[in-house]
């Protein structure tokens, strides 16, 4: 069966194959748009944080910034139904890993990058999809997963993009993290 | 109350899994853009055409108002833009937002890092929110949303080519999969 990849721990339990994660992930992507009429998401929720990050740090700045400033006139973070949903996805995945003997403090790709280089990177990147995410008004999993799931040009329009410009740049900057 | 709970219930199902696919791991994720692990075509393609199908069905049997349920709108440039900026950051950072909360979660201290990197992107975003707004909204499709409207094609045909697409993909992953075994690379 499926044999495993390079990526897992030692003495951890294998990742599940795609053919189960995929419809698995599936029905809860299909009871998500059952019970609420949208999607799953991600960024909804950090944009939410950096909003009252910003409401806390530099209060003027942020109430007077028009993409920042109405969100905070919207409302806490604690009010937003996807701040919920990413705690969820917090704890789901601290189980699954420590059920799987998954948990343990590292940086992956250190071995190849060096840690700073491979934690600059990983910084870059964060900074990269943060910024590409408010542009498209979702990430991966909002605009990505949740809108090709209901047939939404958009969802594909992104997806495509996603995949062809993260192929490029993984040819161009040394393969991803190893 | 009930809807909070709801919220928490279905994160806890999607962290779960993403965890379980092995998407809390940059190693794993970043395999696909080498094309030695193909688990996150192959996951999101046949979790994405799983909620098409199931949706179809249930609105063929009256159990869920298809045009209830949201769609994003139109916005083919500000889609590809964020699209491709989201790829690059997923090539380069290892994760994308999603799969970076799972990893921050199993004690990877890259997505830690990402996680926070995502904050900055805002605030960046945020700053030159007068220079970009035009560009959030730009490219839209009038036709419709919905790939069935755009293409002029029924949903029952277009769910069709996706399932055979979905097929298509497990069996060319499974083949590059394989050819990158027997070349050590996996």
């Amino acid at each position: 069966m499926n044999t495993p990849s390079v990526c897992e721990p030692p003495g951890s339990q294998a990742y599940w194959p795609a053919w189960v994660a995929g419809p698995l992930l599936g029905i809860v992507l299909l009871l998500t748009f059952i019970l609420t009429g949208h999607g799953l998401g991600a960024t909804g929720f950090t944009t939410r944080v950096t909003a009252w990050l910003g409401g806390e740090v530099a209060p003027r700045w942020t109430l007077a910034n028009d993409y920042l400033g109405p969100m905070i006139e919207d409302g806490s973070v604690l009010s937003s139904w996807i701040t919920w949903e990413v705690l969820g996805v917090f704890a789901g995945a601290f189980f699954s890993a420590r059920l799987a003997r998954r948990m343990a403090w590292r940086i992956e790709g250190a071995a190849t990058s060096g840690t700073v280089g491979r934690l600059l990177k990983a910084l870059a990147g964060g900074i990269l999809a943060g910024f590409g995410a408010r542009i498209s008004a979702g990430c991966t999993s909002g605009v990505g997963l949740s809108g090709a799931a209901v047939l939404g040009v958009s969802g594909f329009v992104f997806l495509i993009s996603f995949f062809i410009s993260g192929l490029i740049a993984a040819r161009l900057t040394g393969g991803g993290v190893k | 109350m009930i809807d909070t709970l709801v919220a928490i219930a279905l994160g806890f199902g999607f962290g779960f899994v993403l965890e379980r696919a092995g998407f809390g791991s940059s190693c794993k994720l970043t395999a696909q853009f080498r094309l030695t692990d193909w688990s996150v075509f192959k996951v999101m393609f046949s979790a994405i055409v799983f909620t098409a199908v199931g949706l179809y069905i249930l609105e063929q049997l009256g159990w869920v108002q298809a045009a209830r349920m949201y769609v994003p709108e139109p916005y083919l440039w500000a889609m590809a833009a964020g699209g491709a900026l989201i790829g690059v950051g997923f090539a380069v950072g290892g994760y994308c937002p999603g799969t970076s909360a799972v990893g921050l979660m199993t004690g990877r201290l890259d997505a830690v890092v990402f996680f926070i990197g995502l904050f900055i992107g805002t605030f960046a975003f945020a700053g030159l929110f007068a220079q970009l707004d035009a560009l959030t909204t730009s490219g839209e499709i009038t036709t419709g949303d919905r790939l069935p409207q755009v293409l002029g094609m029924p949903e029952w045909l277009l769910l069709i080519l996706l399932v055979v697409a979905a097929v298509g993909v497990f069996f060319l992953g499974d083949w590059f999969e394989r050819r990158a075994r027997l070349a050590g690379r996996a």
